[in-house]
């Protein structure tokens, strides 16, 4: 294999995997920016999987080509619905953040799966209708040397991800809306002083997290799994919550994780093909992506500060 | 004193009202969906309480989510939130098995000990890394202990098929290595129903004497409520934090060594992380953290598990519908605030008509 196709070949496969990751990272750092910290995005993704692939299958015949790109929306819609619930317990109901986020993860895949039932008969879907596949991005692809590396043949979503991250970074540091977000999860008091409304900032915060990451799960549908079962999302949202806290809760850091995550889970599909690392044993390569997680927040955590008031109910004052 | 009392009642009341708000929600999706609840709630229930064998095996799944339900409480008490229970089943489940398999000769008492205790080490190592990262370098226990859950599954589906045995299932263990009590098996028309039913009433009775008589356990507590000031009054946060992982670890094991000697007798590869380690979260949390509460909430889910096998052919319901319910009685648990606020209200307007009187 030379050198171009095999750095075309990391480079597709990382950000094909790390697509997923992007966007449910970006989620996350909205969430908790606003304070509310959002373990569910695991079951918001599973949620998100689930409706893409029905969108999909249910629609591929009438949208052609489009399908996957429409499911992504479909995936981002059930997903803000998904995380209203989260964002009712935490915010109205006082849960514990921890508490309301692992009811998210246990519902999500019980009423997916029930639904599945429900509409096919059986715990999977089966084959979607239309996959993401590869594309070609657009005029880029074709620059010499770089455009066949980066540009071709590669993950469209994933650098949508790239443009929403870039979207994201601008709404939250440079805009009115972004500034009183992050005041809500520094010090809601004395925002809510200022005139905000911190409830209103927070719900804002979980619902971007449950758009985002339904439309990760859309994407570890229709262009990874290519069906929805039980098994689709693995992992995948806590992940994105490790890349969100690696990117120190700045959707560009979230989004360089989530790539470099990307990379790691694509290892152990592509490892064969690189020399040095065909020669480690696949084990390793499966559980890379855990182990370099934990290293990772072991070795960040000192330097990575997460908003001051996360995870604590604030109580709206008279 | 009178809020002390009003608490005792609350204490109970929220667990009662979670669980009826938790089967009306259920009720009312499978309404939703054309389904008759009357008629699903019906099959679950009839379907175990008509049994010997389903309620035996309901008491065996309530054996293995009290451990489970156990293990987290504690961590939870000690302020650490173990999402691992599930990894830290695995790994005692694995690690019973191991010794099982390679020492079929040793005397019944002895090889269950060693194998048990294995399991109960392999569990607390497991936990123990997510404490031990948690008071050295203040990483989150929830993220660790979840990619440590992983981890275990890789790990674990590795050994099965390269260590253990050659394909996806291990032999079945030794006669002197399994928990099956003759009587109780024949009682229960030969359900997996086994001598971990004892020991799990046994730990849940040390659990309470550890917790409530204890010094170790009233410092894992006073940390967990306040660990400025613990700190202050000389105890170690760190200690605490290791200690309360080491035992919620150990406890998930022995969950973990039931399942392998006495539910299954085997281990095989898992598609996916063993759900009642996740069930055990929830069994905790409806519990309220109380060893008593946890012995009754997980057999409420036991027979909510096993029973939900009956729903697809007697109802039509999918049998994940168990779940939802679980789930949503979890929520109203964690959403207690409005069920306080209803009791409440109902109480303040009692109040106001004897007022009136």
């Amino acid at each position: 294999m030379s050198i171009t196709s095999l750095l075309q070949l990391i480079v597709s496969s990382s950000l094909i995997y790390a697509a997923p990751l992007i966007f449910t990272a970006i989620g996350g750092t909205f969430s908790e920016r606003s304070g509310v910290v959002n373990i569910g995005l695991e079951g918001i993704m599973v949620m998100g999987a689930f409706s893409a692939a029905i969108f999909n299958l249910t629609f591929y015949s009438t949208f052609g080509n489009m399908t996957p790109w429409l499911g992504l929306l479909a995936g981002g819609f059930i997903g803000i619905l998904f995380s209203l619930i989260h964002a009712v317990a935490t915010i109205h109901f006082r849960a514990d953040h921890i508490v309301s986020g692992t009811v998210i993860n246990l519902a999500a895949p019980a009423i997916a799966v029930f639904l599945t039932r429900a509409i096919y008969g059986a715990a999977q879907t089966g084959p979607l209708g239309r996959s993401f596949g590869r594309s070609n991005i657009f005029l880029l692809h074709r620059i010499p040397v770089i455009g066949p590396i980066f540009f071709r043949n590669t993950s469209g979503p994933a650098y949508l991800g790239i443009l929403v991250a870039i979207i994201a970074w601008v709404i939250m540091f440079k805009t009115r809306f972004g500034l009183r977000l992050r005041s809500v999860g520094e010090n809601p008091h004395a925002a809510e002083t200022l005139g905000i409304n911190v409830y209103l900032m927070k719900y804002a915060g979980v619902m971007i997290s449950g758009f985002l990451g339904g439309i990760g799960g859309a994407i570890q549908a229709q262009a990874i799994a290519n069906e929805f079962g039980i098994l689709t999302i693995a992992g995948q949202g806590f992940i994105s919550l490790a890349a969100m806290i690696f990117g120190k809760w700045n959707p560009l850091g979230a989004m360089g994780a989530a790539i470099f995550f990307g990379f790691a889970q694509s290892l152990a599909r592509i490892g064969n093909y690189i020399p040095i690392i065909q020669d480690i044993p696949g084990i390793w390569l499966q559980i890379l992506p855990y182990l370099l997680t934990i290293i990772i927040l072991v070795s960040v955590v000192g330097r990575s500060v997460a908003p001051k008031e996360i995870g604590k109910t604030f109580i709206k004052s008279k | 004193m009178l809020t002390t009392n009003q608490d005792r009642v609350n204490a109970l009341l929220i667990p009662i009202f979670s669980i009826l708000l938790g089967f009306i929600f259920g009720a009312v999706l499978m309404l939703f969906f054309g389904y008759n609840p009357i008629l699903a709630y019906q099959a679950m229930l009839m379907g175990v309480f008509n049994s010997p064998y389903f309620m035996g095996e309901a008491l065996r799944q309530a054996t293995v989510l009290t451990f489970a339900g156990l293990g987290f409480a504690i961590a939870f008490k000690a302020g650490f939130f173990n999402i691992g229970v599930a990894g830290q089943l695995l790994a005692g489940w694995v690690a019973a098995i191991w010794v099982a398999l390679s020492l079929p000769d040793l005397p019944r008492v002895l090889l269950l000990t060693l194998s048990i205790g294995a399991a109960v080490i392999a569990g607390a190592i497991w936990a123990g890394i997510a404490g031990a990262l948690r008071a050295y370098f203040g990483t989150s226990e929830v993220i660790v202990t979840i990619m440590l859950n992983y981890t275990a599954l890789h790990l674990t589906n590795y050994i099965i098929r390269n260590v253990l045995a050659t394909g996806n299932t291990t032999e079945r263990v030794g006669e002197n290595a399994s928990l099956r009590v003759e009587w109780l098996a024949q009682l229960t028309q030969n359900s997996r129903v086994n001598m971990g039913l004892f020991m799990a009433i046994i730990v849940v009775i040390l659990y309470w004497v550890f917790m409530t008589q204890m010094t170790a356990g009233f410092e894992v507590r006073a940390v967990g409520l306040n660990p400025d000031a613990s700190t202050y009054a000389g105890m170690s946060a760190k200690r605490n934090i290791i200690l309360s992982m080491l035992i919620s670890g150990g406890l998930a094991g022995m969950g973990g060594a039931i399942h392998g000697l006495g539910t299954f007798g085997n281990i095989f590869t898992q598609s996916g992380l063993p759900s009642v380690g996740f069930n055990g979260i929830a069994v905790a949390l409806l519990g309220l953290g109380n060893p008593i509460g946890i012995f009754f909430s997980s057999i409420l889910f036991g027979v909510l598990d096993v029973g939900a096998g009956f729903m697809p052919n007697r109802a039509g319901v999918p049998d994940e519908m168990a779940d939802i319910v679980i789930a949503a009685i979890i929520f109203f648990v964690g959403a207690n605030y409005i069920i306080r606020l209803l009791l409440n209200k109902i109480k303040l307007n009692k109040t106001v008509e004897e007022g009136g009187e």
